[in-house]
């Protein structure tokens, strides 16, 4: 490790240069290769809200299929593909592109970062999810979209393709998509770590992070360990379909069930993963809306990493049915009965916490209180097929499709919702319509309820999942045709919010604390600039912002401070004037570069074509090499504060009264 | 707009319309043929009384819960222009407690019987019929074990028995799921494995059942039917379908059917030589099912014709190998394609007057 004297009187060595570095800070190019968090979360957020409309519009087409029995507007092809696709869109390209977005943007703010750990990463990051998409929806295009449901079972997809158990090459696209999106994800995964973990502002202990950052970090800890198994089970789907091998195949030994466990050893870790941004998302907008703290932080935050450990223990209970023997069964069952426990703690807190306080029930609010009541009604019936021998009767009907909307749409969409009218006047400087918001709200309710409410009977009146039409006589068309008008006004509710978000470019400039927050992103401009804060502030309590703005008196009644709660535009217009900005990690093309190797090798894969292949493995190798060679600043901004090999100026210290920031560990190459 | 007496009443009545909404949905009309609401056996039924107080229990706690997340949203909403000073309470460790023991308490008390009905579902009763199901694509063989009858589709059992089955999918097949919900929860057919399930019907009736686990394109048609019947007439059909194909019929099978069109590389017909493959569905007693193409058609000459014709058009089955394929695309004409089904439907048929398009 160089000390910093060392790195100072060190020359800067001349570095080999094929492409000069990107220096744009405005205009498309800024954007193209930025590594500001801020950046990539706006990118990972609008992306992942046009996959959103996709899925929902193949949710539309389903419905419209299963409006009437015997029905043809999907043929059976087309209708499972489409099924296919929705799963795999929300769950890949919706759920946990938002909850990167929100962590993006807010992860840093929230615990007094200037950025993320590894800025290039986290741009890679992003374009191995928008490439990853891509690549999926090509598929279309190249013979057919994936068609084995979102979760892709041996020996279905694991058969080669020649056995014609499904048609077209849509197996083979999904697993090697899902690979490649893993990549992203768990690179996404290691910044959030770090960046939890290393980059908080002084003062600020693990006890008095946000919420939502905690979630995001038992996130992102599940996110790395989980997405492993499955990437192993894909890769032997990929061998027994493409290289004659046997892993799923009975018929020479192979073993059809351990794809199951392989894939929800993953799987179920990862519906919490898409959960508990939500909860913490939720933890944030509660307290800020009814003036009073989060009712048992600690209790939540407890239940949180709970959750996240019990996560690993119940997977089999997908398996219910698969004849993994009574002794397992009822294992998994009861493991499943005992992670309700710290998920329903979380609810009574939550209420807890809005009980007795001074609520406005804002938009914001609406989504976090509508979080509650449906999440509750997802989780209740998740514990209905805890009783396993009943699950027997609910497996694989849309009673599991009720369920798992309503915490994922009744949850965590209204929790995302929630967290958009939210923090949009932190992001885009403007507050979004209230009216509109409200509107939007109440469709989607009446909307969302009216379409998954039916789907619990449904179920267990007999009707299965993936079943691309269903026969008259069996007085499903009812319910059915309740579930598609529903659909629809959730299509309504959807068309409003991007009406109000484009309408929100119009409104008058938003201030930086329009809610009366309780947390530090607060403290800064709307939106901030890229430092995030001219001068990293010193915690001393949990909701540091909230208590610099009031305190306590005795009886516990909040006493408004003098003003003091700095929101620090004096400190940024000195530096403006100044000219010395904060160092910030310059942007970068080789993100973008080694992330195109990515789908590269995978339209090699998918059609086994070695040329491809080698392609891809170039461009990627070159992209690698590049990015290694880069350092995390370009040292021609004017060097002197000892940038080593690695740069390394995002870590904070709170220096007294000067703006610029100090290297505190400078070790190798980010 | 409205005030908070006002702003009570509506959340109230929307409250009440949601639930009336809800209750509905949920006590209108539905079937009586493939409904786990309906059991009609002994096992179904002890998976209902298991469910039915749970899902009481969490209906309530649902409401409480709906109701208690309205109701603080209301009761403490500020007023406009009012600016209240909520207490500042950060927890209270007694109620967190609370709240996290009761439902403890709750699930605790729900696993005792969980467990011991999934032991009491997994014990094989004795003196039961057994029978072996296989799931294929897309249609389900049934191989009475100890009456040596392969059949299809449809399933006939007695009533007020036990029915031991072997639920199993072939080796180089895909996993399927056998569900009879008036009579037990499912059992996934699994290649290369055999997992046990047991029926039992309390009376005489017709039971329906579908796959219940994505088996590809043909998924949504993969159905079955049950038919409980008294033991006599159990016995009765026993016998009908232990017979061998008619010496008189078997030349129409090994010229036409075997020589001529190689239905037999697929379809069994007991009693002609030869004919015992197991890839498609055993054809010895077609006519006396009431349904074909795994519970899609009605077993009459038209559909049967069009099946024979051009099965492909008539169940989508893809690039599959081994499905049945076009006739029509090998040069069949529709006047053979009819003379097969007649065939088929009154020549395979114990009684074919129950047939009216046998003459």
């Amino acid at each position: 490790m160089t000390t910093v004297e060392e790195a100072v009187t060190q020359a800067p060595v001349e570095r080999a240069r094929i492409v000069g570095r990107p220096t744009s800070s405005t205009g498309f190019w800024s954007w193209f290769t930025t590594v500001d968090h801020k950046k990539i979360a706006i990118m990972y957020g609008t992306t992942a809200i046009f996959f959103f409309l996709v899925g929902g519009v193949e949710a539309l087409l389903i419905r419209i299929q299963l409006a009437s029995p015997n029905n043809s507007f999907l043929d059976a092809n087309q209708y499972n593909q489409m099924f296919t696709m929705h799963g795999t869109t929300m769950v890949f390209l919706m759920g946990m592109p938002i909850a990167a977005a929100f962590g993006n943007y807010f992860l840093p703010l929230m615990v007094g970062a200037r950025d993320v750990a590894f800025p290039r990463l986290n741009m890679l990051g992003y374009w191995i999810f928008l490439f990853g998409g891509i690549f999926l929806y090509s598929s279309f295009l190249l013979g057919g979209a994936p068609n084995g449901g979102w979760v892709n079972y041996a020996p279905i997809n694991s058969t080669p393709m020649a056995d014609g158990f499904l048609p077209g090459r849509g197996p083979d696209f999904w697993a090697v998509g899902i690979i490649m999106l893993g990549i992203g994800s768990v690179a996404t995964a290691v910044n959030f770590i770090v960046t939890a973990l290393n980059m908080r502002a002084p003062g600020m202990t693990l006890m008095r992070m946000p919420v939502f950052v905690w979630m995001m970090l038992v996130v992102a800890f599940l996110t790395l360990f989980a997405m492993p198994p499955v990437t192993a089970a894909l890769i032997q789907v990929y061998i027994d379909r493409n290289f004659d091998g046997n892993f799923f195949n009975a018929a020479m030994g192979g073993e059809p069930i351990l794809y199951q466990h392989l894939f929800w050893i993953f799987g179920h870790p990862e519906v919490y993963i898409l959960i508990l941004p939500g909860m913490g998302i939720v933890s944030e907008i509660l307290p800020v809306f009814s003036r009073k703290p989060l009712f048992g932080y600690a209790v939540v935050v407890f239940s949180g990493i709970a959750i996240g450990f019990l996560g690993w223990g119940v997977w089999a209970h997908h398996m219910f049915t698969s004849g993994i023997g009574p002794v397992a069964v009822a294992a998994f069952g009861l493991s499943t009965m005992l992670i309700a426990v710290p998920t329903g703690v979380k609810i009574f807190n939550w209420l807890g916490t809005v009980w007795g306080g001074a609520v406005r029930l804002r938009t914001p609010m609406l989504f976090a209180l509508g979080f509650i009541a449906q999440f509750t009604i997802g989780g209740l019936s998740g514990v209905m097929h805890a009783i396993v021998p009943a699950d027997t009767q609910q497996h694989d009907t849309y009673f599991v499709v009720a369920h798992f909307h309503y915490v994922l749409f009744g949850g965590l969409v209204f929790a995302l919702f929630g967290g958009f009218y939210y923090w949009w006047p932190k992001i885009f400087g403007r507050m979004m319509n209230e009216k509109l918001g409200k509107v939007q709200f109440w469709l989607l309710v009446i909307g969302f309820n009216l379409t998954f409410f039916p789907m619990h009977f449904l179920g267990l009146e007999g009707q299965p999942r993936r079943t691309y039409t269903y026969d008259e006589g069996l007085q499903w068309e009812g319910l059915n045709q309740l579930a598609t008008l529903g659909s629809f006004t959730i299509a309504l509710a959807f068309l409003v919010f991007l009406v109000n978000a484009f309408m929100s470019r119009y409104s008058p400039p938003a201030p930086s604390d329009p809610w009366d927050g309780r947390t530090i992103e607060w403290m800064t401009p709307s939106p901030p600039p890229e430092y995030n804060f001219a001068q990293v502030p010193v915690i001393e309590h949990r909701d540091e912002f909230w208590h610099r703005k009031y305190t306590e008196d005795d009886e516990g009644r909040l006493l408004r401070l003098p003003a003091g709660a700095a929101v620090d535009t004096e400190e940024h217009e000195h530096l403006e004037a100044d000219g010395h900005g904060i160092h910030m990690p310059s942007p970068s093309y080789w993100p973008f570069v080694f992330a195109l190797a990515l789908p590269i090798l995978g339209y090699g894969f998918v059609f086994k074509n070695w040329y491809i292949l080698a392609a891809g493995v170039v461009v990627g190798f070159f992209g690698l090499v590049a990015w290694a060679l880069e350092p995390a600043t370009a040292e021609d901004e004017g060097d002197d504060s000892g940038a080593g090999p690695g740069g390394g100026h995002l870590a904070s210290a709170a220096v007294e009264g000067g703006a610029r920031s100090r290297p505190i560990v400078d070790e190798g190459v980010h | 707009m409205f005030d908070r007496t006002q702003r009570r009443r509506w959340a109230r009545t929307a409250a009440g319309v949601l639930l009336a909404g809800a209750a509905l949905a949920g006590c209108s009309d539905s079937n009586d043929q493939q409904n786990s609401l309906k059991p009609e056996g002994p096992y179904a039924q002890q998976i209902l009384d298991l469910f039915t107080p749970f899902f009481w229990i969490g209906t309530i706690i649902g409401i409480g819960v709906v109701v208690a997340t309205i109701y603080v949203a209301l009761r403490f909403r500020e007023k406009p222009g009012e600016e209240r000073n909520p207490k500042q309470t950060h927890g209270n460790t007694a109620l967190e407690v609370g709240w996290t023991i009761v439902p403890a308490l709750i699930l605790a008390i729900m696993a005792v019987p969980t467990v011991a009905t999934i032991f009491d579902l997994a014990e094989e009763p004795e003196n039961a019929i057994e029978i072996t199901v296989t799931g294929k694509q897309w249609w389900w063989e049934y191989e009475y074990v100890d009456e040596g009858i392969i059949t299809a589709n449809e399933l006939h059992i007695p009533e007020d028995r036990d029915i031991a089955l072997n639920i199993q999918s072939p080796p180089d097949g895909v996993i399927h799921s056998f569900w009879i919900p008036n009579l037990n929860g499912k059992k996934d057919a699994v290649p290369g494995r055999s997992e046990f399930l047991k029926i039992k019907a309390d009376d005489v009736g017709e039971f329906l059942g579908q796959c219940a686990e994505y088996c590809g394109l043909s998924h949504a048609n993969m159905r079955t039917r049950v038919f409980v019947e008294s033991e006599e007439d159990y016995e009765k059909w026993v016998e009908e379908q232990q017979a061998s194909l008619a010496a008189a019929d078997v030349p129409f099978v090994e010229e036409t059917l075997a020589t001529k069109w190689a239905c037999t590389s697929c379809h069994a017909f007991t009693g002609v030589v030869g004919a015992e493959s197991r890839t498609g569905p055993n054809l010895t007693h077609l006519g006396d099912r009431t349904t074909f193409a795994s519970g899609m058609y009605d077993m009459n000459l038209e559909n049967l014709t069009e099946w024979v014709y051009d099965a492909p058009e008539q169940k989508p089955a893809g690039p599959l190998k081994n499905w049945m394929p076009s006739f029509k695309d090998k040069g069949m004409t529709k006047e053979e394609a009819e003379e097969i089904a007649h065939f088929l439907l009154c020549d395979t048929a114990t009684d074919p007057t129950v047939h009216p398009d046998c003459e």
